[in-house]
This record gives structure tokens, sequence and C-alpha cells, in this order.
């Protein structure tokens, strides 16, 4: 979020000297302000000034990178605080607590099915980050066996939480570099995490108690001032309506305010607001939706991590660029080559409706789903990306011709003006016109033949 | 110096305006008791910048039939009881219910086709053994959703029901049974803010109160739309802070439904090793859905799980709590 005009005036010199180009410095700053004008154009703005500038031009919400490669993990740089105003830009990392006084080989076994985990959703795979690791033990010695342990078994980032210096330092030595975020730095060892931090060049995420902003606030500047950018919050607050309340704040400051104490992303622990397992997912859900940079839960279910990780997708979804599936045949049933054949369009949401009616139908069919570039049926043939043609070429290039020997293809209601059209496309082929609304499909499929 | 942190605060000038359902023998009815939903003057738990009067509510689905095309999942839970819509209210009133969904699936002309006579009977039926306000939904299907909500709304005068759904396409009917009978209407759009406003002003210009429509900006379940509902409920609502009149309907969104439809919740034979146990998953896909809205803005979720009914009341009593 950048200053107004005004407030880059209070920056410059005043003196209206006109070597920039501008007549007023009020009217230089303006031109500032809208992005029209270099700083460097003034020659005789301040350092303090330039600086402030500077400041004020950084993103609002610091984006923070953890891991690489294919593991990378970056959070914050957020511009808005509905998706529909734009869209979240950095979804949430999802990561899972696992704890050093578990047995060895039980801690290792849980590594690899926590960082092995994937799931298929529209065609993209999904997985979670990566792994918390807890010196619950308090040794420090045993802290950095287990982390080595994991390392051992995946390239994914870690969150290290540990209260000691040396425990940390022996996690930090254990995990490698540029791949772990510290937990955490509170009011008693802030030094020494910003000291480490500082040293092996590792985020550090700051905690303060039950959503004491203030106290947030001073310990992020506190490990600042002692030489560390990459900050993460952790705000204390643990339940439902304390932590919206707490991560809308958080937000908000850092977007409409500028706040730049608070201007990092979130870590959060839902299930530390939890009484069982599904609450936990409650709160992740919360956290997904509203605002968090790093959820780190304490069960691993692939029951409810693949509902977090679809909701993570729905909401991360950029609102201008609506999901798409992949053109193709797709089987709903078991269909069978004398099973109907519908064609509609590769808009997530058509393709949603549409497939689930034709499924609630209970009538086994073939659905074509033609690339109409993410349009719906009527935009994509006003647009020409839902014609005859294409849903003709559809049929060849994915094999509805081969898989089905009827030679009748069903057309959603609302384009029932290309019938004509597509049965000079596919000769020898009966176009039916199917119901203008997906709601009626059952009813329609019921009567086919 | 220490930093000190003055938190922001948004200034909201409309409130979302209060739905009542249901009516006492005091008020003409026999309920045992009326639900009030709606009156925000703040998006959704921000208890700190305003208010939220009345706590979103959760409305469980009981069926005229027994729901053979069902998840498993839900007739394990529920059993005996859907056959009889009666005693299946009076079970969902036991486990903490709001309201009663009560929808006259029977009605559908693709199952028993029953009509008005057997609505009139299954909507007494429901209102002599729960003391729940009702909501009263048609099979889905236009010609039959006029009959048997006309019959209902006649059948359950003075009880303040609400008719659903009360479309684009059937409004004049549906909004005359609600004048005619002094019930409420529950207005159903695609997921468009603009439709929904429009549908409210048709509604409005048929001198039906505002004070008796709710909305329903049509429901996508968790994978499957689920983020156009969330922003279009969001939008709604910001709207009807910021004054925009037409906007201002308390939100129901039929969320068991939709989560229940979807391959996630409905089946266990041939799905990946990756979506986890059956029993846990399906629940969580409704729970998820749900409580994701009820951020969004919902007023009343309609649940069908047993299990998501007690969970969303605690995720509900957690977000009031302050």
């Amino acid at each position: 979020m950048g200053l107004s005009g005004l407030e880059i005036y209070k920056l410059l010199p005043k003196t209206n000297c006109k070597e920039c180009g501008q007549p007023t410095c009020l009217a230089f700053a303006m031109k500032l302000a809208a992005k029209q004008a270099e700083l460097s154009a003034c020659p005789y703005v301040s350092e303090e000034s330039k600086a402030a500038l500077a400041a004020a031009s950084a993103p609002p919400i610091r984006l923070i990178t953890l891991g690489s490669d294919n593991f990378k993990i970056e959070v914050g740089n957020e511009t808005v605080m509905f998706r529909h105003e734009k869209t979240f830009y950095h979804e949430p990392a999802l990561m899972v607590r696992l704890k050093d006084t578990l047995p060895l080989s039980e801690f290792e076994a849980h590594v690899k099915s926590i960082a092995g985990y994937q799931v298929e959703r529209v065609g993209i795979q999904l997985a979670v980050n990566g792994l918390a690791i807890e010196n619950a033990s308090g040794d420090a010695g045993v802290f950095g066996n287990y982390v080595a342990a994991a390392r051992a078994i995946t390239p994914k980032p870690f969150v290290l939480i540990a209260k000691s210096k040396a425990a940390m330092e022996a996690g930090l030595k254990a995990s490698g570099t540029g791949n772990s975020l510290l937990y955490a730095a509170d009011e008693s060892n802030w030094q020494d995490m910003a000291a480490l931090a500082k040293q092996y060049s590792a985020p550090v995420a700051v905690r303060a108690d039950k959503g004491d902003l203030a106290a947030l606030a001073n310990l992020a500047e506190q490990v600042k001032s002692a030489g560390v950018e990459d900050i993460v919050l952790d705000p204390g607050a643990r339940g439902l309506g304390d932590g919206l309340a707490a991560l809308t704040h958080l937000r908000r400051l850092a977007l409409k305010k500028n706040f730049r104490a608070l201007g990092y992303p979130i870590i959060t622990f839902p299930g530390e607001g939890a009484n069982s397992e599904t609450e936990e997912a409650i709160l992740a859900a919360e956290h997904i939706a509203k605002y968090a940079g790093f959820i780190v839960l304490d069960h691993f279910d692939p029951a409810s991590i693949y509902p977090l990780l679809t909701l993570r997708q729905n909401i991360y979804t950029d609102p201008q660029k609506p999901i798409q599936v992949s053109p193709g045949l797709y089987e709903i049933g078991e269909p069978k080559p004398e099973s109907p054949l519908l064609v509609t369009t590769n808009f997530s949401l058509t393709y949603f409706t549409v497939s689930g009616e034709v499924e609630g139908s209970g009538v086994p069919s073939w659905l074509l789903v033609a690339d109409s570039e993410g349009m719906s049926v009527l935009t994509g043939w006003a647009a020409g990306k839902f014609d005859a043609e294409k849903i003709a070429k559809s049929v060849k290039q994915f094999g509805a011709d081969q898989k089905t020997k009827h030679k009748k293809i069903v057309i959603p209601g609302a384009v029932a003006a290309i019938s004509g059209e597509l049965e000079e496309e596919l000769p020898g082929w009966e176009v039916l016109v199917g119901p203008r609304e997906a709601i009626d499909i059952p009813a329609y499929l019921k009567n086919w033949n | 110096m220490p930093v000190t942190v003055e938190i922001p605060k948004e200034k909201w000038t409309g409130a979302v305006r209060e739905v009542k359902l249901g009516a006492t023998s005091a008020e003409g009815g026999t309920r045992a008791r009326t639900v009030t939903v709606g009156g925000e003057t703040t998006l959704p738990f921000l208890h700190y910048e305003g208010q939220m009067p009345h706590p979103p509510v959760v409305a469980v689905e009981v069926q005229d039939r027994y729901p053979a095309d069902w998840s498993k999942q839900l007739l394990d839970a529920w059993g005996e009881v859907l056959n009889d819509p009666a005693a299946w209210a009076k079970k969902a009133e036991e486990i903490g219910a709001d309201l009663i969904a009560l929808k006259l699936q029977s009605a559908h002309p693709d199952g028993a086709n029953t009509g008005a006579k057997e609505a009139v009977a299954t909507v007494k039926a429901v209102l002599a053994t729960t003391g729940l306000p009702l909501i009263v939904y048609g099979p889905g299907q236009a010609e039959k959703d006029n009959e048997v909500l006309v019959a209902a709304a006649e059948a359950a005068k003075g009880e303040r029901i609400a008719l659903g759904n009360c479309e684009d396409k059937n409004y004049r009917t549906i909004v005359a049974a609600a004048l005619a009978h002094d019930q409420l209407v529950i207005a159903k759009t695609p997921i468009d803010v603009n439709l929904a406003k429009q549908l409210n002003i048709l509604i409005s210009d048929m001198r039906l109160d505002l004070s008796r429509v709710l909305m329903d900006p049509t429901t996508g379940a968790l994978g499957y739309g689920l983020e156009y509902t969330y922003s279009v409920m969001e939008r709604l609502r910001i709207a009807a802070l910021t004054g925009d009149s037409m906007t201002q309907q308390p939100m129901i969104c039929t969320v068991g439904e939709e989560a229940w439809r979807t391959k996630e919740s409905k089946v266990n034979q041939g799905v990946p090793a990756a979506w986890g146990d059956w029993t846990r998953r399906s629940i969580n896909w409704e729970v998820i859905t749900a409580a994701t809205l009820i951020q969004a803005g919902a007023d009343i979720v309609v649940l069908r799980h047993p299990e998501s009914v007690a969970l969303i009341k605690k995720t509900i009593a957690d977000l009031m709590a302050h």
C-alpha cells in the first residue's frame, strides 16, 4: 500500500525549487504517489525521507520464503481483505507437528507418511507442505537427532519448535540452510532466537500471549532491531472467536494502516484451541479463509487433511480466472458403449453442476468436457469457444466416437441453436437437445434411449 | 519506545434485517419457541465493532419419504426414523436442531408424485410432533413446488413457516401464498449478487414485508464451487452493512444437500486411499462447508448428519463467545 500524495509531500523539502521539473513540491508528491515520477528527480530530499519512502513502498505484509524448488513455501505479500476484491496470492502452508519424545522409529514412520501424502484434485496435486518438529524432550542432542532423522527422509521445510538456544541451534544444524522457521521468540528468549535467526539466515516467529498485539509488535520490533528481517507472528489467540478477531486485526493493521511492526505472515496452531480432531479441522478451516500464513496441525488424518487442502484450493483460486477442469471424456458411474453421451464446457462450476446432476441421476453416462477456455455454456457459445466445430473436434479428440456406439450426443438446451450445425460437423450423428438447466438432467436421462 | 497498537474498526452504516420464524400460541401459532435470525451490524463474529444479536442457527433436513438415494453414512446414522417424517423431526429436535427443514421430496414427478393432500398431512404431522419452527421445501420442480407449497402454506396458517424455494420463475405464486397465509419465503438465486437483489426487489414489489424474506445465494459444496458461494455471500453481506437495502436479508445455505451429494461423501468404492476414512471424511465435508459459509455470513445452515449438527452448534457457540 503506497503513501498518499500528501503523506509524501510531508517528507519533501517543500522549497518549490522546480528542479524536479514540477512547478511545486506538492505537484511532485502527487506524481510520486501516482508512480509517474522517480524520487531521484529531487536533488534535495534528505536521507531520512528516502529511507521512509523506500520503507513505505515495501509490501504491507512481508513475503516469507522457506525451502526451495518443488517444496518452496511462500507466504505473505497479500493485498486484500476479501478474495473478491482481487485474489489471495499465497496459500497458507499446512504442516503437521511431531514431537521428539516419540519413539524414533514411530517418528520416522510418521514423517514418511506425512511428507509423502499427496492427493489429486481437478488435475492438481495437493500435499502437506512440511513438518513442525517440537523439542518436547527438552534435550538439545535428542532434538538434533530427530531433526536429522526427518531431514534424511524429506527435503520439505520444517518449523523447529524449541525454547533453548542450544536445542534450536542443534535443530538448525541438522535441518540444513534455508528451509526452517524458528519457533518462537518470546519475552524470555528473543535475544537468543534473534541471534540464531541472523546467524543462520532463518525466519523466526515471535509469540505473544492471548492476542496481546502490543506485546507482539514490541517483540517484532526488538527482533527486527537485532537485524532480522524475516519475521512471522503468533498472536497467541487460540479459539475460534479470539483467533478470528486477532487475525482480522493483524490483516487490517497491515493493509489498512500500513502498520509496519505487524506487517508479517501469521502462524497458527489450531490443535491448541481444539478438544478433538474435528474441532482442530474446523479451526484450521477458519485460518485458511481468514488470514493465516502457516497452519500447524497436531493430527495427521487424510480424512481431514483432504478437505482442508480442498478448502485451501477453493479459497485461493483467483476469482478473476475461474478454475478450469481438464477437457476430456469423463466416465460417470460405469458407462457402457450404449450409455448416453452428454457434452458441456470446462468451466469448473459448469462441470461440477452438470457432473453432480448426472451422478445424482444414477444413469451411467459419458460426459464430454470440451475446452471452452474456462467459459460457461452461454458465454463460451457467444465467444465462439463452445461451438459446433469445437464440440465435433472434441468428440474425435477424446475418442467419444470410439467409446460409444449409438452416435447420439446431448447438447445443453441453452445452445439448442447449434444442433443443425453440429449435425453437419458430425455426419451420421443425431444431435439431441438436452435441458437448459442442469437440475433437469436426471429427469431427462431417465427417459433417454 | 514501546509500540502502541490501535485496533482498526470499520464503521458500518447498515444492518441485516431481523427475520422471525415460527409463532407461539400467544402469536397465533403452536410453536414452543420462535427463532430470530439477522440483525447483524458487523461482519460475522467481529463482536468488537458491531452487534450480532442472534447467532446463526442449524436447521435439520427431514424428508417425507425414505431417502434411499442418500449416502449410507446418513442412513446408518439416523436409522429407523427415516421412515417417518414426524419421528425424524422429533429426533432432530432431540439432537439440537433449531429449525426443521421439511422437504416434500415425495411430490417429485420422478418419485411418488404425491400432491397437495399428502403435503398437508405431512406438514400437520410434523407440526404436531415438534415445537420447532418449520421450513418447508418443495421437491425442486416448478409445477409441483407451486402445488405443495401453496397447500403447505394454507395448512400451516399462523405458524410463520418459511416456504422454499421462491425463485425467479415461481415467485409470484409463492409470495402470494405467503401473503395469504402470513408465512415467510426463501428467495433463491444462482450465486449472483445482482440476481439476489433483483429477486428481493420483485418480492418487495408484491408487498411482502422484507422481515419475511430469507435469501438463499445457492450453495456450492467444498470442492464443488464453495468459493463462488463464499465470495457472493461476503459481497452481499458487505453490501448489506454499507446500507444497500435490497441485500439486507438473512442468508440460508443448504449445506447438507450439497455436501452429501459429492462423491467424497456419497461413496467409498474405488476412491483414492488419500481420501481417508469415509465416515470422518464425509462428516468433515459437511462440517467444513458449513463452518466456512458461516464465516461468510450464513444465518441458517441446513444440515443432514447428526454429528455435523453437534459440531456446528459448538462452532457457533465458540464464535459467539466473547
